[in-house]
This record gives structure tokens, sequence and C-alpha cells, in this order.
């Protein structure tokens, strides 16, 4: 749960005074990343001085914010020890609609985004009712879940972007306090998951699920309702990360967010979450997907070519998790 | 002839075996009986190289052997057919015969056809009958048995170990199987045979050894005692002592809190029962009995059985636990760390998790203050010795980690608490506290169920005691009759069972 996470794997005592709260944070299994995070961003500074200016830096978190908000749904399903592979498409379904509602049919930019929000909501809950209901792996349906909203995309925009109005752009473009709009989402949605995962019975319950779904079902845990709870969140999220392309790229783009699901879930694992469910924490997806944010950028800023960058950004993944298993071997 | 001399195992708190030496001899059948926990499964794990005894040696023909594995003990002989089948279920039955040791031809692909042979030839031996080609996961109980006793003796085996063989079997299967072992013994092969059903003992066994809490009790041949005297040694130990007085509960004057008819297993009688205000109902049986799984059929896990619930005096539905707990009925699982505990969390969330929803403010929203003074009552309660609620729960002992479960459902106020082997593997002092504690439930007014399979545990602390067998009630003990001679003969399918 919240504090037994937040506890880490080594120290079990309440925190108390400095020492005891620095001992706290380093047990985190975020705290590699976020280790990682700091020191590539003081290397790239190094070696570009463009890399350490405000304007880089906001302009990495508005890059960050489509992965981020996705990693948040994928969040809630990998605590219950489930995955989601249909959230790129549900990424290009919501994006479509959108587009074609407020092109083709005239509706405001609310109004369409929130009916492809929720229709995003819809698509994540077809998933969760499968997995639920007749108890499918997540890793199959969620698999067929990637290929019916893309196509649905496709149909509807026939293969081809379809275009919006410059002044819907705000959103993916404009400021508000100083901060990239998607970025000031992303920080929203993070805030609501916390909220959601630390203050309410129903965050519990998603941790309880995926530590141990048997125990969650004798202790009167509903446990098919979570779950189902959990894909419609992702979709939730996924579908507001569709909303934001939409804007910025000012077109429903039915091929857009291809592999996304990855990053989201590279991002969830490198936060500290556990892939089998039941322990991590929703700071660690945000630091996870800061990480590989400042990753790309750096890369690009130091002039590696996008082939090589691959490659880094697989050998970092590989070793970020090696380095958190080591860890929780050792404090056995 | 296979010899075990001065075994002692030890685990953590606890020693699982005691001085224990016994011999066997190739084409003898050796039973050995025990209560639950009394030491049998440890002694067959060392045979069979999984644990290493800590102190005593092992003798096969006078020469000290130690396996350390499981391959090892094959090598010297040795196999072990568990309760628990090790078939991979989509594989046939030569197949899983051969697994891990095919006969290969000289191309080195595999040669099914001396596979195939060689397995029918044993079928023959045994005068065994089950298709060789079919996966084994479309076999009966019986047959996927054989395939088990055909995969230890193929090769090498000089003594067979058989861990409660007939738990799952139909009478008729039964007999077939001490056929099967009749021939093994012509055929020179020590069986050690472990069981719980007696009449089976004195039916196939030459030797008969008992052990009781991990110490080796007695031996001798089959005809030289009684089933009566077999029992008293099993059980053995004074047993009223080590409970508090039963509180005489007066009989029809309680008003049942729960009545409980028409559950029905497929191809079982029916299960009827009630249960008192204030009384401790024991539910006894042997493996393979389905008291587990009665009730978790009654709390609505299996919502596919069928039953028919009155819970104080009114008709309800139990379609999942979710449900029986909404009308206060709990359930605490026999096995702590499959089904009970949430190892990877803290003690604070195991005992909170399913009373949450209750600590909150007008907004829905937990109030951690709340859980931990929640937390905190019942770990001075329940006397779970920590340092912290904030301590993983893993890292507490069995006993501790029983309490943790015991305080989730005290926390979450039920009516009536079904405890399934609420004592299962902790140390003593633990298990006396916890006898204090059901008491002090009853003495409240709750209805408490404790399915067990420790005898003492159910004589000493129950008012009334259903015995089961093979899904259905055998029979309904009171007062005097609460005693391990009575239970175990209704268990072990006595009085027309």
């Amino acid at each position: 749960m919240g504090e037994a996470a937040a506890s880490g794997a080594t120290s079990h005592e309440e925190p108390t005074g400095l020492v005891g709260l620095a001992k706290a944070t380093v047990a985190r299994p975020e705290f590699v990343s976020f280790v990682a995070l700091i020191v590539l961003m003081v290397l790239t500074s190094f070696m570009n001085e463009n890399f350490f200016t405000v304007d880089n830096l906001l302009n990495i978190t508005r890059q960050v914010s489509t992965t981020g908000i996705i990693a948040v749904g994928m969040t809630f399903v990998i605590l219950t020890g489930g995955i989601d592979l249909s959230v790129g498409a549900i990424v290009a379904l919501a994006s479509t609609l959108m587009a074609g509602m407020i092109a083709n049919m005239g509706f405001p930019f609310w109004l369409a985004s929130l009916v492809a929000i929720l229709g995003g909501a819809c698509t994540g809950a077809v998933s969760g009712f499968f997995i639920a209901r007749f108890a499918l792996p997540p890793i199959i349906v969620t698999l067929a879940m990637m290929e019916i909203p893309r196509g649905l995309g496709l149909i509807y925009t026939n293969g081809y972007p379809l275009p919006i109005d410059r002044e819907f752009g705000f959103i993916g473009r404009e400021y508000v306090l100083g901060l990239p709009i998607p970025t000031l989402i992303m920080l929203i949605v993070f805030a609501a998951a916390y909220f959601v995962l630390n203050r309410l019975p129903i965050g519990r319950y998603v941790y309880a699920v995926g530590g141990n779904e048997d125990a969650a079902i004798l202790s009167g845990i509903r446990t098919a309702r979570i779950k189902l709870m959990v894909y419609a969140v992702s979709g939730f999220t996924a579908a507001i990360a569709g909303m934001i392309q939409t804007s910025r790229l000012l077109s429903g783009q039915p091929n857009s967010a291809i592999g996304v699901e990855l990053d989201a879930i590279a991002a969830v694992v490198l936060g500290g979450t556990a892939i089998t469910g039941g322990r991590g924490h929703i700071v660690g997806t945000l630091i996870g997907a800061l990480l590989l944010g400042v990753l790309n950028n750096s890369l690009n800023m130091i002039g590696l070519s996008p082939y090589s960058q691959r490659v880094v950004k697989g050998v970092i993944l590989l070793i970020a998790v090696l380095i958190g298993y080591l860890r929780k071997r050792n404090s056995r | 002839m296979l010899e075990m001399k001065h075994i002692t195992k030890r685990f953590p708190g606890i020693v699982a075996l005691n001085d224990v030496s016994l011999s066997l001899k190739r084409g003898e059948v050796h039973a050995l009986v025990g209560e639950n926990g009394a030491g049998k499964s440890t002694l067959m794990k060392i045979l069979s190289g999984v644990y290493q005894a800590d102190e005593g040696e092992l003798l096969i023909d006078g020469k000290e052997v130690h396996p350390t594995r499981t391959r090892e003990s094959e090598k010297l002989g040795i196999n072990i057919i568990f309760q628990e089948f090790s078939l991979v279920p989509d594989l046939n039955a030569y197949e899983n015969i051969f697994l891990g040791r095919e006969i290969r031809t000289k191309l080195g692909t595999l040669d099914s056809r001396a596979m195939r042979r060689m397995a029918r030839e044993a079928l023959d031996r045994l005068d065994m009958h089950f298709p060789l080609d079919c996966p084994v996961a479309d076999l009966t109980v019986a047959e996927q048995q054989s395939v088990e006793i055909v995969k230890a003796t193929i090769f090498k085996c000089n003594f067979l170990v058989l861990d409660e063989p007939t738990a799952t079997l139909t009478p008729r299967e039964v007999k077939k199987l001490f056929e099967v072992i009749e021939r093994l013994k012509a055929l020179g092969v020590g069986c050690f045979f472990i069981s719980h059903h007696l009449e089976e003992i004195f039916e196939i066994a030459d030797t008969v050894s008992v052990l009781r809490d991990g110490c080796h009790v007695y031996t001798g041949q089959v005809n030289d005692c009684t089933q009566d005297e077999l029992i008293s040694k099993m059980v053995g130990r004074e047993v009223t002592q080590a409970f508090p007085p039963k509180r005489g509960v007066a009989e029809e004057a309680d008003a049942p809190i729960m009545e409980v008819r028409k559950l029905r297993f497929p191809g079982s009688d029916e299960i009827s029962f009630e249960v008192r205000r204030g009384e401790i109902l024991g539910v006894a049986g042997l493996v393979g009995a389905k008291r587990t799984e009665s009730f978790l059929a009654l709390i609505g896990r299996d919502p596919s059985i069928e039953k028919e619930v009155l819970f104080q005096g009114k008709p309800i539905e139990l379609r999942s636990p979710h449900e029986a707990l909404t009308h206060g009925i709990g359930y605490l699982p026999e096995d702590r760390k499959r089904t009970g505990l949430f190892l990877p969390f803290s003690i604070r969330s195991n005992i909170v998790i399913s009373t949450v929803a209750r600590l909150t403010n007008k907004l829905g929203m937990v109030l951690p203050r709340e859980e931990k003074t929640l937390s905190d009552r019942f770990i001075q309660r329940m006397r779970i010795r920590t340092t912290s609620d904030l301590k993983t729960v893993s890292e507490l002992s069995g006993g501790n980690q029983q309490k943790v479960i015991i305080a989730r459902w005290l926390a979450s106020n039920c009516k009536l608490l079904i405890f399934d082997e609420p004592t299962r593997g902790i140390d003593v002092g633990a298990k006396a506290e916890i006898y204090v504690m059901l008491q002090e439930l009853a003495a409240q007014g709750l209805g408490v169920i404790v399915i067990s399979s420790d005898l003492p545990e159910v004589i000493g602390l129950c008012d009334r005691v259903l015995v089961m067998r093979y899904g259905s009630i055998r029979a309904t003990l009171t007062g005097a009759d609460i005693n391990s001679e009575k239970i175990m003969l209704y268990a072990s399918g006595g009085e027309n069972g």
C-alpha cells in the first residue's frame, strides 16, 4: 500500500529525523532512476550549454507529458499485476474522433474533448471487462484491443490525418502560469492519481489486487470491479494524451502514438513499480517518465543519431532494472 | 534395507523430527501414521533429498548416503509419490514417465517406440491399464496415480514412498491400488505407506510406525495392535489441559446464528448444519474431506455451488466473499501466505484492508491516523510482537502472521467467523493465545467455526463437532462424544461410512 511502498524494501520504521528520512529515501526503488536523472542532467549540461535553460527544461516536460500521462494509467494497471498494450491505439482513436467532431460536426473543443476522453475510458473498460469477467490474460486482451481502436480510427479517417483549425491549438501550444499547458495537465493527472492511490480506499484495493488477488477476494474486495476500473483509468489517461496531441498537431492522427505503450511501461518500471504488481508508487512513474524525456533530449543535444539512441535507451532500461533487482535481493 | 537412524530436523521455532529411527526392508509395506504435523512429510522429504537432516544418518544396505536432491535419491533407488502429483498435464503418459530421462536413438532424437515399449512392459508387470497416448490431464485421478507409480518404478526402484495415496480415490480404486502394491512387494520393492485411513493399514501393511509431534512413539507388526490402540498412540498426550474450559453452551436454547441447507458438490451428499450464537463449532475430517471447499462455497468463493443460507433468521444470498462480509460473515483462509496475507505490505495495511472504507472522512478520504489507531489497537489486543505497525508482514513469524490475519477479520466486526486451520504451523505459545481469543469471541456472542485437522484442538476447543468425509457430514458430535476415537472413526469411514 502507500506507506508499505513508501517505506521501501529495507526500512520499516517510520522515518525519524534527517538520517532516517534519508535512509528511507535511498531505500525506495525509484531512487536509482532519480539518481540517474540527476547525473544525466549534470552530464548533459556540461556537454551542451543550451540544455540547462528554462526553455529547454520546459520543453522537455511538454515532450514528456504524453508518455507521462499515459504512464499514470499504466501504473494503475501494473499495480494490479496487469499490463495494457492498447493505450497507443486509444490515443489514436481519441485523436481522430475528436478531430472529426470538431472538423466535421462542429462540436466545440471542450465537448469534443470530453466525448473523446470518455470514449477512451469506455474503450479501456472493454479490455477491463474481458480481463475481469473471464479472467483472460491482460496481455492477450489488450493485444487485441491494440488493433480494434486503431482500426476504427483508420476506418474513420481513411488513413489520413484529419486537420482542425489553428484556433484549437492552444492546449498543445500555450502557457499558463509560465508552464506549458500539457505540462500542467500532466501534473494535475499525477496529483489526482496520487490522491486516488494514497488517500482513497479504492487505491488500497488496487495495491491489494496486485499484492495477492486471492487474499483480496477473501478480504471482501470486489477485485473484478477494481480490474475493470484500472483499465478504464488507463483508457481515460490515454485519451487525455490523445486530446493534447490533437491540439498540438492541429489534426487527428490515426497513425500516431505507435509504440507509446512501451515507453509508458518503461516509465512505470523505471519508476520502481513491480511488474508483478502490488508494489510501486506514482511519484516513481513521474521520475521514470522524466528520465526517459531527459534521456531523449540529451541524446539529441549531444548529437547522437536516432538509431544509436534506441540502443542507448535499451541498455539504460536494462541496467536500471538490473540495479533494482540487485538492490531488492541484497536487502533481503 | 533402508535405515534412518536418529534423524533430527529443526525449523525455526519448531523441532519437526526428534531422534526418529525407522527401517524398511525390501518387499515390506511399512505404514506410517500420525496426526497432521506429526512429522511424516518432513521425514519423507528427508528421504527424497528435499530436506537434509540436522542430525542422524540415512543408510542403504548399511552404507551411509546423503541425497541432497530428488534426482540423487532416485539414483539411490528411493522414489516418492507425493499427494500432489508432479505430472505435466499436457504431456501424455509415456512422455511423463520418461520426462527428463528420455530414451534417445543413436541420432539423439527421441526414441518414442522404445519408450512406449518399456512403459507397456511396466504396465503389464503391475497389471495396470491406462492409455499411454492421451494427455494425462484427461486421465482419472487413479490413472494419473498409476502413471506416477510407473514413473517411479520404471528405472531402479527399491524403496517407494506413497504419501496419502488413497485420499482422493474411490473404494474400488483403492482396492486396485492395493493389488498394485502387492505386486510391487512381490517384485521386492519396499513401501512406506502414509495414510490417515487406519482400516487400510490393517489391510495392506506388514509393519506400522506411529509418529507424534516429531517423535517416534511406536513400531510393531500390524497384527500385534488394534485400531483403537493406534489411535490412542497417535493422539497420545493429555489433550484437555492446554485449553481453557469450555463454557458449556445450552444446547437448544441458543438461537442459530446461521443455518446452511442443501450445500452440495457434484457427486456428494447435501451438507446441512447450523451454527449457534456463542458456540465454537468444530469441523473435523481427513485430507480429501472437502472441508475447505465446502466453506469456500458457503461464502460464495465458488458461486456455482448452490446452497440455502438462513442468517439471523433471514434467508440471504452469498454470491461472493464481499457479500458474505457485508452480512458479517468472514472466512480466514488456511493458507496464510497463498490466500491470507499481502506479503509485501505492512502490518497496518494487512490489518485494515477489509475495513479501510470505513476509516474515511466525509469526502471518502482515508484517514491515516484512524488506520494507525485501529491497527495499533489490534496489534496490542492480539499481542502481535513487532516494533512498528509499518513493518513488512513477511518478516513476522508464522504465529504473528496468523494473528495479523485474525486481526483483519476482528476489525471488520463480523458476526460469524470461519477459521480454517487457525493454528497450523505456529508455535505452542501463539496457539494458546489464539485459543483464548476464540473462546472470548464465542463468549461475546459471535458464531465461531473452526475447521481443523489438529484433533486435540478440535476436542479441547469445540462445543460441537461436524465430522466430514468426501464432501458430506458423517456425524455431529457433542459433549463426551467429542473424542479422538469417535472423530477418527467417522472421518475414516467407520459406522457405515
